[in-house]
């Protein structure tokens, strides 16, 4: 049977170092699976987040060979037979232990986000072509990967200032429902802090729910802000009409 | 002794999938402060990996549907043993709270003209089950979630409850601890609601996370509480069975109520000479008819064909295969074939997007273009708490139950989508009868500190010990006597060599260890959850050893027919000082106009 050489970060927010690990490998198997093996052979307080194993809960990104990648969906037969396996915890987050970040923070942001609010005269006749995009965003199973490769975020540690691709996920799912009734639009710009997004599309990239983070959610929001606040003309028309 | 943490709140609920939410979000609008303690970050309970959809009789593509046709749909396919009143308020009240759900911001699929759609599952008369995709969980969850957030509930994160306290007989409170440091917590509540789940992770072969480790089920039996029914564990029909590490994951039912057709290894679509005698009027007849009605449905209209044999309640089809597979007509790694590769591509991509990836990344077949390879996978426990179906409380004053740690809504077995409605059904009702307890206490009940020791002691033995064995390992051992001993078909002897192992084996639980680091350690915390994995299996074994016949979801091989006179039992057990004690408990008496209901000659099934 063939043998996987792994190489797993050990340790906790003051440092660690990668250890060396040898895993045999089945057919079929992805990385949490060897990182299971090594729990559930050689160090029993390896330190890893898992729910469900199958890209449904987003809990065990890490990076791999320097890849932000869900650990379940990610395949060992990838690598090569002499390739080093490197696993590292999410950069984004301080380190817990091992694999395990403080993700924290991000709960913290979302309690912000005003809820779905629908109008009180609501029919909930709604059509299937008017809610796709929506559901789009609501596909999100909060790995917090886009958070994590987010330069804003990652490089710069605006967390004080900006929300991140996930919360503007879900803001442009509450913003485009077209049940609800709530104007978030100044919340985008000034909590949200969408004017530092630069469109790199980092977060589209490592999406595991293959949402188009940057064209469908991001790029809507941006125009919504720049005609409410920078157009005058529309200012104006909406002031005049009431639209939303 | 160690140091803790205290807090204090009305209400302390165990667990925050669709009912734990429910339940907290319940009792905090009910003015109660809340505390909610989940296992892992919030958002990620097992809820999220549900997903064919939620069962309600909103008759929004079948008119004919009703609340009397679910129940009635229930209790058949719970083969009456379900706790009337829980089938029946169950019935009543899902569309309603299928509803909240859209108004507190879920995104369901929709009909032709905008409403909620509704697809077709196995054992229900009528289209009922409410869906996204094949993602319904993860909606519901986020939907609870997003909700919960903006009432003012303390959500505790990443938190295991090791211990229940109680003050005489009633509950004051609940220990645990944290696993970033595994620094220990105290929660002083007047009333607690268990919304832990089950416990899957007693077998190998499971569709459930790492957390189904039979927590609540566990504490309500220290506690003082009876389990009922826990010979009854529904092994879900269509599980991955390879490459081996995705074995057990869930292939959700919506592929067969979206038309998926079973063939074992000759091609034979092998359900046909499956289905009981009592419900063969029901399906179709003839391939034709079958792809008569899959063509209707997907085109969204009236069909005068019956359904396809695929659809056969869980037991039954889960019990085909693993005959289909032992007879040597199963497929090459031991399952058989699921296809919808007959239909187009893009809809399937379309209504089962989450199957397509599953299968897509993680099995490299493309369920658009070839057949899927599926076998049994534990999937659910219909046994649990018993609780009062009104307000959730089992026999201990002030502990409160709801959702798959609770027994009695779903008999001898669960229809599927009948569980996303029982969290949110009996969540709302578990969380409102737990405020009302708690406004009704007028002395806060007293927390031992001789308890709180004791429960510091057993946290902590584990990190004292130096040679003792890899809890991992312990479960591996554990793995292997269930799925040999207590797996899908039962007889006598191999029941009593099961419990036989299992005490042999509750020795070794005694000795494990995983190093000394309270840290983040999962060795350590799989060391304290063995406790309750134990307690669980032990329960399903005796219980599965006393009920001398076969129905629903337990199948003896040498009791292989159903016996009448047990229709009328409850299976619970309970613990007396050190020992696991069992009895036979007369089922509530349905009343006769539900009676009616249940008997009533059932309208030729047109849906």
């Amino acid at each position: 049977m063939r043998e996987a050489t792994l190489k797993v970060f050990r340790g906790n927010k003051d440092g660690g170092e990668f250890k060396t690990y040898k895993v045999p490998v089945e057919e079929g198997m992805v990385v949490l699976d060897a990182i299971h093996y090594i729990q559930g052979h050689q160090e029993p307080d390896l330190a890893v987040r898992w729910n469900c194993k199958a890209a449904k809960c987003g809990s065990c990104s890490a990076e791999v060979n320097g890849r932000p990648s869900l650990m379940c969906k990610t395949r060992m037969d990838r690598f090569g037979d002499d390739e080093e396996i490197r696993v590292e915890p999410i950069k984004t987050f301080p380190v817990i232990k091992d694999l395990v970040t403080d993700v924290s923070w991000n709960f913290e942001v979302n309690k912000r986000i005003v809820p779905f609010t629908p109008k009180p005269d609501t029919k909930w006749i709604v059509y299937q072509e008017d809610i796709e995009r929506v559901q789009e965003f609501r596909k999100c199973i909060e790995c917090f990967l886009c958070q994590n490769v987010c330069h804003v975020l990652r490089d710069h540690d605006r967390k004080d200032a900006f929300m991140g691709p996930r919360f503007l996920v879900r803001l442009a799912g509450l913003e485009m429902h077209p049940l609800d009734s709530v104007d978030r639009t100044a919340f985008v710009k000034d909590q949200a802090g969408i004017g530092l997004c630069n469109i790199t599309k980092c977060c589209t990239e490592v999406c595991p729910e293959d949402i188009h983070i940057t064209d469908n959610a991001i790029i809507p929001l941006k125009e919504r802000v720049v005609d409410e606040f920078y157009d005058p003309i529309m200012w104006l028309f909406k002031k005049l009409s009431g639209r939303k | 002794m160690a140091n803790y943490e205290t807090h204090e709140h009305d209400v302390i609920v165990i667990g925050a999938g669709g009912a734990g939410l429910r339940a907290a979000i319940e009792a905090s609008a009910q003015g109660a402060s809340v505390g909610l303690v989940c296992k892992s970050l919030l958002g990620k309970a097992h809820t999220v990996m549900a997903e064919g959809g939620i069962a309600g009789a909103l008759a929004n593509v079948d008119a004919e549907d009703g609340w009397e046709v679910h129940f009635r749909d229930t209790m058949m396919g719970g083969q009456m043993l379900n706790n009337w009143r829980m089938a029946q308020l169950h019935a009543q009240e899902a569309p309603e709270r299928v509803r909240e759900l859209e108004r507190w911001g879920a995104v369901f699929d929709r009909t032709k003209d905008g409403k909620i759609l509704q697809r077709a599952f196995g054992g229900h008369t009528y289209k009922r089950l409410s869906h996204v995709g094949d993602r319904t969980g993860l909606e519901m969850i986020r939907t609870l979630q997003d909700r919960g957030v903006h009432q003012g509930i303390n959500v505790y994160m990443e938190c295991t409850i090791t211990r229940l306290l109680k003050d005489g007989n009633r509950v004051s409170g609940a220990f645990g601890y944290y696993r970033e440091d595994g620094r220990f917590v105290l929660f002083k509540a007047k009333a607690i609601v268990l919304a832990t789940g089950g416990f899957g992770r007693c077998y190998l072969v499971t569709s459930n996370s790492w957390e189904y480790t039979g927590d609540g089920h566990g504490l309500a039996y220290l506690a003082g509480a009876d389990l009922i029914d826990m010979e009854f564990v529904q092994f879900h029909p269509t599980g991955m069975v390879w490459p081996p590490g995705v074995r057990g994951i869930l292939v959700t039912e919506g592929v067969r109520g979206e038309g998926g057709l079973l063939r074992n290894n000759k091609g034979e679509r092998f359900m046909f000479k499956y289905l009981p005698e009592s419900k063969r009027k029901d399906y179709a007849e003839t391939e034709e008819e079958a792809q008569r009605w899959i063509e209707d449905t997907v085109a969204g209209r009236k069909t005068t064909a019956r359904r396809p044999p695929e659809l056969s309640t869980r037991d039954n089809v889960a019990r085909s295969i693993y005959t289909e597979v032992k007879e040597g007509r199963g497929s090459p790694h031991g399952g058989v074939f699921l296809d919808i590769s007959y239909q187009d591509s893009e809809r399937v991509k379309r209504k089962l997007p989450s199957m397509y990836h599953q299968f897509k990344e993680l099995a490299d077949v493309d369920i658009t273009a070839q057949p899927m390879e599926v076998g049994p996978t534990m999937h659910y426990a219909m046994g649990g708490v018993r609780v009062d179906a009104d307000t959730g409380q089992s026999r201990v004053p002030g502990l409160f139950a709801a959702g798959e740690v609770s027994g009695g809504m779903h008999g001898a077995n669960r229809l599927g989508g009948n569980s996303l409605s029982d969290l949110v059904v009996f969540g709302r009702r578990a969380g409102l009868g737990a405020a009302q307890y708690a406004k009704s206490v007028t002395d806060l009940p007293k927390i031992s500190e001789d308890d709180i020791k004791s429960a510091i002691e057993e946290l902590e033995a584990p990190l004292k010990r130096t040679d003792g064995v890899n809890p991992f390992e312990i479960q591996r051992k554990l793995y292997d006597i269930m799925g040999t001993y207590v797996g899908i078909f039962r007889e006598e002897k191999d029941l009593e060599t099961g419990i036989t192992k299992l005490q042999e084996l509750k020795q070794e639980v005694k000795r494990v260890s995983a190093g000394s680091s309270k840290a983040y350690n999962p060795g350590w915390h799989m060391c304290i959850d063995l406790r309750n994995m134990m307690i669980c299996s032990e329960a399903i074994a005796r219980s599965a050893l006393s009920r001398k016949e076969s129905r629903g979801a337990h199948s003896r091989l040498d009791y292989p027919n159903m016996d009448d006179a047990l229709s009328k039992f409850n299976t619970s057990v309970f613990k007396a000082g050190e020992e696991m004690n069992l009895e036979q408990r007369p089922l509530p008496e349905m009343p006769e106009e539900l009676m009616q209901i249940v008997l009533k000659k059932k309208e030729t099934a047109n849906a």
